[in-house]
């Protein structure tokens, strides 16, 4: 059953993808406590026009330029959702969605452009929609690896400062903190723990790597800390066994199961986490349902 | 020396001006209540002097110097409802995020900052709480745990947005009890108020705002008929017309 795991270019991907789940599910519990979750969609989606646009100007697949282009172009449509929140009196979530839209589209122009024009079909850009694990290469996770590993330093050195402006950000800056250069910080390792997935999950579901393991953190603990490492190591362990049903057993596309197996976790969270789960939950009401009827029947006896 | 002050302070959102040249100064060792109409500019009046909010213009002056070097003198209670209550955390960690200024980066929370968080805890009223879920208490005691977290902040000035909004009376009690008590150890209170019904029995000291100072000093002196008509625009039921001593109705 294990023979397959002597592949060396199997060790990578998984390798990879493992390491992205771990990084992105921690990350992204401060966009889920912070609410932007949705922004995380929109970044993940603009980072395909800033894939493109890099390669048009530099006319090579090297990864590294291609994610450089990639957290410009997020970085830009977290400042034009926002910029477009201050300056008119539409609400948040209709900003973000004519962001997502017109970054969408503008790269899905530069990919038929791209194409059409420069590469013929041999530039491979189009896996960044749907993403395409197989195709790492023991470059692109050593660069995913050196990225997350900075990412999640920074995250364990800023906690206490991350977890104070996303609790009470006007305390916060009463406290002399620099709520911007703390909040840019954080938005800085959201993008970039979506841009170093895009090549493996693609830009469309990317968001799910985000959001779901801390959905499904939060229902378990009710203490910070803990929810990053559950996030974590739910995120890491979908990786792992997406990537497993994926590359061997079904031969699929490896993101859109990762995601699956994720989005399996968190319904057994949903449904069987204590406390927060709908299980314990309706056990609750029916118990405290039922000692209740008996008290009212005690009584009447009483009376009577 | 004063407390507080300000001179020819201005702030805005977006285009409009929400305060503007502001004056005031406010002594040490009083009970301060800021009082005014909706939308006057209570809350940005205060978050203006911590520097939450920009100013277009002025100065603001914390015990003779800058906000920026008194800030540890300072401590603040905002709005109850402006913090997600949800978030994953317990009453003792809040409590201790109003030391977060003494606290060195790498170090865990020493016994001593545990031991000073509970005893703020204990001032408030609520001792036993400290592992309780923040998302398990009532409004009171989200109020109360605020107020023990700015206790901890242990400053001789103290800036509070509506500590008694959504809370209930054993708690408004307790919370103006405990006011008179840093009065008494001679701290400067400020607190944004609109119970106008309350005003004379809590603050010694009155500032009535509406986009402007329009009137401050103590209480005695500012909080007349004629000062509250002119801070809500004639806009109030007035229940007894006695001057010396308004009672009103809501606005």
């Amino acid at each position: 059953m294990f023979e397959w795991l002597q592949d060396p270019n199997l060790q990578w991907v998984l390798l990879g993808t493992t390491i992205l789940g771990i990084t992105s599910g921690m990350i992204g519990c401060f966009a889920v406590l912070k609410r932007q979750s949705l922004i995380s969609d929109a970044v993940a989606h603009a980072a395909l026009p800033g894939v493109c646009l890099a390669f048009i100007v530099v006319r090579d697949k090297e990864l590294i330029y291609l994610l450089i282009g990639a957290v410009i172009a997020g970085y830009i449509a977290t400042y034009c959702i926002q910029y477009i929140v201050q300056h008119s009196k539409l609400k948040e979530d209709t900003s973000i969605g004519v962001v997502l839209s017109v970054f969408f589209g503008f790269g899905v122009v530069l990919l038929t452009y791209i194409s059409n024009n420069l590469a013929g079909n041999q530039s491979g850009l189009d896996e960044f929609v749907f993403g395409q694990a197989a195709s790492l290469s023991s470059q692109d996770v050593q660069i995913i690896s050196i990225v997350s590993l900075v990412l999640v330093t920074v995250l364990v050195l800023f906690y206490k400062e991350f977890k104070l402006i996303t609790f009470d950000p006007n305390f916060a800056k009463a406290l002399g903190l620099s709520y911007n250069k703390i909040n840019n910080l954080l938005m800085l390792l959201i993008v970039g723990a979506i841009v170093i997935g895009i090549q493996t999950v693609g830009v469309v579901l990317m968001t799910a790597m985000i959001i779901i393991p801390p959905a499904a953190a939060r229902l378990w603990t009710e203490k910070l800390s803990v929810m990053l490492l559950l996030a974590g190591t739910f995120g890491g362990i979908a990786s792992l066994l997406g990537t497993y049903f994926s590359t061997l057993a079904l031969r699929v596309a490896t993101g859109p199961v990762i995601v699956l197996c994720e989005a399996a976790i968190f319904f057994l969270s949903l449904l069987f986490a204590p406390k927060r789960g709908i299980v314990y939950k309706n056990w609750v009401f029916r118990k405290l349902r039922r000692s209740h009827k008996n008290q009212q029947t005690t009584r009447k006896h009483k009376v009577i | 020396m004063n407390a507080i002050e300000l001179q020819d302070v201005s702030v805005a959102y977006q285009k409009q001006l929400v305060l503007r040249d502001i004056n005031v100064n406010i002594p040490t060792g009083k009970l301060v209540g800021v009082v005014g109409p909706n939308g006057a500019g209570k809350s940005t009046f205060i978050k203006s002097i911590l520097d939450i909010v920009p100013r277009v213009s002025g100065d603001v002056k914390i015990l003779g110097d800058s906000y920026r070097k008194q800030r540890q003198k300072v401590g603040y209670v905002p709005q109850k409802e402006e913090v997600d209550w949800d978030f994953p955390t317990n009453v003792l960690d809040v409590v201790l995020m109003g030391m977060y200024r003494k606290q060195k980066r790498w170090h865990r929370n020493s016994k001593d900052d545990i031991d000073t968080a509970k005893s703020c805890l204990k001032k408030v009223g609520m001792d036993g709480y400290e592992k309780r879920q923040i998302n398990e208490l009532s409004g009171g005691q989200q109020q109360r745990v605020f107020l023990a977290r700015a206790l901890a902040q242990d400053s001789p000035i103290y800036l509070m947005d509506e500590p008694f909004t959504g809370v209930d009376a054993a708690t408004e009690k307790a919370i103006v009890k405990l006011l008179e008590e840093m009065k008494k150890q001679g701290k400067t209170v400020i607190v944004v108020h609109h119970d106008l019904q309350t005003v004379s029995e809590y603050f010694d000291w009155l500032i009535l705002l509406n986009q402007k100072v329009l009137h401050a000093g103590p209480t005695e002196k500012v909080f007349t008929l004629e000062n509250i008509q002119q801070t809500y625009g004639g806009s109030l039921q007035v229940l007894n017309t006695n001057q010396s001593n308004p009672s009103v109705l809501h606005s």
